[in-house]
């Protein structure tokens, strides 16, 4: 159950950093360049550190590496809204926004976790991701209260994301029993918390808060869209080209 | 008695490792060596990281175990430690200054534990700038050429610096 769980952490950070460093060389402005990339590398930096413990915890010897490089598109569990394409700037600004505001409530519990070394990890991360959701609700403010096309853009981005955000609070059985065991923390209790944090940056943006309606999900199961395969090829090539390489 | 000296001899060995991206201060400087200890023969230093996603923290512990097998310790190991959770809160006074005159401004003021997230309802932190000492610079960027760095502007000096992010 721990090993799944921890996957969970660790994927979603993993392929939303993969998505992230797209942007490497491609952002709209030098600084804005240098945050994503920047943003992209703690979340890979986390995504490692849990991998490296959920390899551990399961006992079969499994390193980061394999798990990162080695798992199939069913064995991902990353919830889909880490997956989608990076889309435009406002696309990638919004989806960062949704995520950071719910990774940080997310680990602000999980740093008192009864599991040692996954608190840990959640402090540290917990630092990082405040930097990333002050950054992305930044702009949130520069794109909503921005021109009549950045408000457009980014406000089509937050309706198309909206149905994605439901999985995030989603738990399964096994998790319910880790947070019976104070490891994991209760994901509804995230929800309102999330939902009022979220309402007043995109009210201060000018932004309208979508209304909750169908919901997409699959992602915590395996279960994926068309674009994690492709992604996963990317990054999964070098690695499967020369097994065993190291540099 | 033995162990006493040899901890001694270690621990300065470990002193001498600079951050590779910041090379006015070592690595005991900024408080990412928790312990150094002897466990059976073998030299075992406790560090803890200080982004999740640093690069410098591999060349770091390859540097504190060449700095050991220099120092005449056999076996290193170097154990990855997560709590308590690294602060730049830890970099001493003089270590701050240091970093100053080499023109990285000190993280200023304590790590914040909170967050404001609509920017207008935020305070930024006032951060002189390690040339002139002017207060008047203002943030360009929270995200600099390193993890731990962000970039900010003297309108003094006219010039761009980096800054130390509080964490």
């Amino acid at each position: 159950m721990l090993p799944l769980f921890l996957l969970n952490l660790a994927d979603d950070r993993l392929i939303l950093g993969h998505r992230l460093s797209e942007w490497c060389g491609h952002g709209p402005i030098l600084e804005e360049d240098i945050a994503l990339a920047n943003i992209a590398l703690d979340l890979i930096g986390q995504a490692n550190l849990l991998l490296e413990l959920a390899g551990a915890v399961e006992g079969r010897g499994r390193s980061a590496d394999a798990l990162a490089y080695f798992r199939e598109a069913v064995e991902f569990r990353n919830a889909l809204i880490m997956e989608l394409p990076r889309g435009d700037f406002a696309f990638t600004v919004a989806r960062q926004f949704l995520v950071a505001v719910h990774g940080m409530l997310h680990l602000e519990k999980l740093q008192s976790s009864t599991h040692a070394d996954l608190a840990g990890i959640a402090a540290k991360a917990l630092k990082e991701t405040r930097y990333h959701a002050r950054h992305s609700a930044d702009w949130m403010l520069k794109l909503g209260d921005g021109t009549p096309e950045s408000h457009r853009r980014v406000q089509e981005a937050v309706d198309e994301l909206w149905r994605y955000t439901g999985e995030l609070f989603e738990m399964d059985d096994a998790e319910r029993a880790l947070v019976a065991e104070g490891i994991a923390t209760d994901r509804e209790a995230l929800r309102e918390p999330w939902r009022a944090e979220v309402s007043r940056v995109l009210q201060a943006a000018t932004l309208q808060v979508p209304d909750d309606g169908f919901m997409q999900r699959g992602g915590r199961e395996g279960r994926h869209t068309e674009h994690l395969g492709h992604l996963l090829a990317e990054m999964q090539i070098v690695a499967r080209s020369y097994p065993g390489a190291e540099w | 008695m033995s162990l006493v000296r040899a901890r001694a001899e270690y621990w300065q060995a470990v002193g001498e490792v600079l951050d590779p991206e910041v090379p006015v201060l070592s690595v005991v400087d900024l408080g990412i060596v928790r312990d150094v200890r002897e466990e059976d023969g073998t030299v075992v230093v406790d560090v803890t990281p200080t982004y999740s996603g640093c690069p410098a923290m591999r060349v770091i512990e390859d540097d504190i175990r060449a700095a050991l097998h220099r120092a005449g310790a056999g076996e290193v190991r170097v154990n990855t430690v997560f709590q308590p959770v690294w602060t730049t809160d830890w970099i001493s006074a003089d270590a701050r200054e240091r970093l100053r005159a080499y023109g990285i401004a000190p993280p200023s003021g304590s790590a914040a534990v909170a967050t404001e997230l609509v920017p207008l309802l935020r305070r930024a932190p006032v951060v002189p700038c390690p040339a002139c000492g002017s207060t008047r610079t203002e943030q360009r960027s929270e995200f600099g050429s390193t993890a731990c760095k962000a970039i900010w502007y003297c309108p003094d000096c006219r010039q761009p610096f980096e800054y130390l992010k509080a964490i």
